[in-house]
């Protein structure tokens, strides 16, 4: 691993304007976290507590109050422009209806001036790449959630991000597509080995995918309180390896520290 | 099938029932005091499609027709246009929006058909005054439909695309403005619909050419049967234009998810 982490956030706090005009509700507090070069890590923790904040700061989306994010030793000024070497794969559909799903798959060619042909052809390569072959011509409203999911992945992928974020991206997913996806993002992962920063509230998810998991305190003010190895072996396939005895110890391990503040922001929802 | 037969015998009904009313001779008068006054208030339907068909075969019409479509169009594309301009510059941004607003909800509230008179001395009796007052009708349709369009235009999407690289040049052209353009095929019917109110109602006020002036003339010799043949053809013709625009509307609007069609996976 190089000395310069893909991805710094230093002392992050990140406040809000209450609605209401009744004070700043702090979002994040004093939040510092790494992802090394070619690092998978996963950041869990409780329903609202800020995850999602965590990452648009990184993506440079939003700005934070105080401290700093650093992109490869660079400083990411958000206000300057988004993460250029970042990629996003949101929560939500944020594909563009009135695209074809190879028109959704060579948007970001296109924003960057790529030859038409050169980035059709690309998008054909990606479009197999995720199995999504000879679906190009369906628009994302003809496509199943699990297919969508794939053409986000794809419109992500083809930029070739050094750093790739993912907010809880198959949590809208059943089940057993859900553990397609991500033996699928595993597989395109160990490819190339960039460096992922993954937000789930799912601690299964997490460890099988991870080199790292970072558990984060329940809101507000939330900051990281945990940090975890996963020295599991790679390949990796998520449904068998949630069977071995390694993993059942570090969910016994993370769990244990994620527990309370679980707790803690179910009775602060339940006060509420 | 069935339905279009029920649809056509309410249209026949209608037609022998004013056949009935207005024929001096069949009904005895029971409102008029005489015979013939029936015919001449609400006019004959042989004879209305006797003009019509005359119109049509002898091809007066299409010189007025041509007329009162080139205004519809000009007003319709002229009116959009500005909508769709004004509507994403306002809509991008919140100051001009703040500002312009009393201004927009006052023009808006206005009865703009009251213009026409004043158009007519602006742009004198020709196409133009039509077309202004067409441009006025269709302008706030499609204007108060793109600014909400791109108001709600999903924070997500901008937000991938910013991800994707998009400049914000890029992002007005891929994300606002098919957004955008979305919305005014949604008022298209009706914006097609009033560009053609302002061609007629500008030429019944003032004209020499077109339908509207056709029925202008008509009326001032109390010759009812014209007026209604030229009511006939206007209605024949907004329908025509209501299924054109119902084309243009299937063949650009394919990505649209359509509520009878299922998600075909």
């Amino acid at each position: 691993m190089s000395a310069v982490p893909a991805l710094a956030l230093k002392d992050i706090t990140c406040r809000f304007a209450a609605r209401d005009g009744g004070g700043a509700y702090t979002a994040v507090a004093n939040a510092s976290l790494t992802v090394e070069a070619g690092e998978f890590v996963s950041v869990v923790g409780p329903t609202g507590c800020g995850k999602s904040t965590l990452l648009n700061i990184a993506a440079g989306l939003l700005s934070p109050s105080s401290g700093t994010v650093e992109v490869f030793g660079e400083k990411l000024v958000a206000s300057e422009g988004v993460n250029r070497r970042a990629g996003y794969m949101f929560q939500a559909d944020a594909l563009m209806p009135w695209r074809t799903g190879i028109g959704n798959v060579i948007a970001g060619l296109e924003f960057r001036g790529v030859e038409e042909d050169e980035a059709l052809a690309q998008g054909e390569a990606w479009l197999r790449r995720v199995g999504l072959a000879g679906f190009g011509d369906r628009y994302p409203h003809q496509m199943s959630g699990g297919m969508r999911k794939r053409l986000a992945l794809a419109q992500t992928l083809i930029l070739s991000p050094d750093i790739l974020l993912m907010d809880e991206p198959f949590s809208a997913l059943d089940v057993q597509t859900r553990q397609l996806m991500e033996n699928e993002l595993l597989a395109l992962w160990a490819e190339d080995r960039k460096s992922v920063l993954f937000i789930t509230h799912d601690l299964e998810e997490a460890i099988a995918l991870s080199d790292r998991v970072v558990v984060l305190s329940a809101g507000p003010a939330t900051r990281p309180i945990g940090d975890f190895k996963v020295d599991l072996d790679r390949p990796r396939d998520v449904s068998e390896i949630r069977m071995t005895p390694d993993f059942a110890r570090l969910h016994r391990e993370i769990w244990a520290a994620m527990k309370e503040e679980v707790l803690k922001a179910y009775a602060a929802q339940k006060a509420a | 099938m069935k339905l279009r037969i029920l649809q056509f015998s309410i249209f026949a009904l209608l037609i022998l029932v004013w056949h009935l009313m207005t024929t001096p001779g069949i009904v005895p008068p029971f409102y008029f005091e005489q015979d013939n006054r029936a015919a001449f208030f609400f006019g004959e339907p042989v004879k209305v499609f006797g003009v019509v068909v005359d119109w049509f075969w002898s091809g007066e019409i299409f010189g007025h027709l041509g007329i009162t479509l080139l205004e519809t169009a000009l007003g319709f594309v002229i009116g959009s246009a500005f909508g769709l301009g004004i509507g994403l510059w306002l809509a991008l941004s919140p100051t001009a929006s703040a500002v312009m607003d009393p201004y927009i909800k006052g023009f808006n509230s206005m009865p703009r058909v009251v213009l026409a008179p004043i158009f007519a001395v602006w742009f004198g009796l020709g196409i133009w005054s039509k077309v202004a007052l067409g441009v006025t009708l269709v302008f706030f349709v499609v204007f108060f439909n793109v600014y909400q369009g791109v108001r709600e235009v999903s924070p997500n999407l901008i937000a991938n695309a910013r991800m994707l690289g998009a400049t914000r040049h890029q992002l007005l052209r891929a994300i606002y403005l098919p957004s955008a353009m979305s919305w005014v095929f949604a008022s298209l019917h009706n914006a097609v619909g009033l560009a053609f109110v302002g061609a007629v109602v500008g030429e019944y006020l003032g004209s020499s050419r077109g339908v509207g002036y056709l029925i202008l003339q008509a009326e001032g010799t109390f010759d009812i049967n014209t007026v209604f043949a030229g009511i006939l053809v206007l209605t024949g013709f907004a329908l025509l234009l209501d299924t054109g625009v119902g084309v243009v509307e299937r063949r650009l609007m394919t990505w649209q998810p359509r509520a009878s069609e299922t998600e075909r996976v």
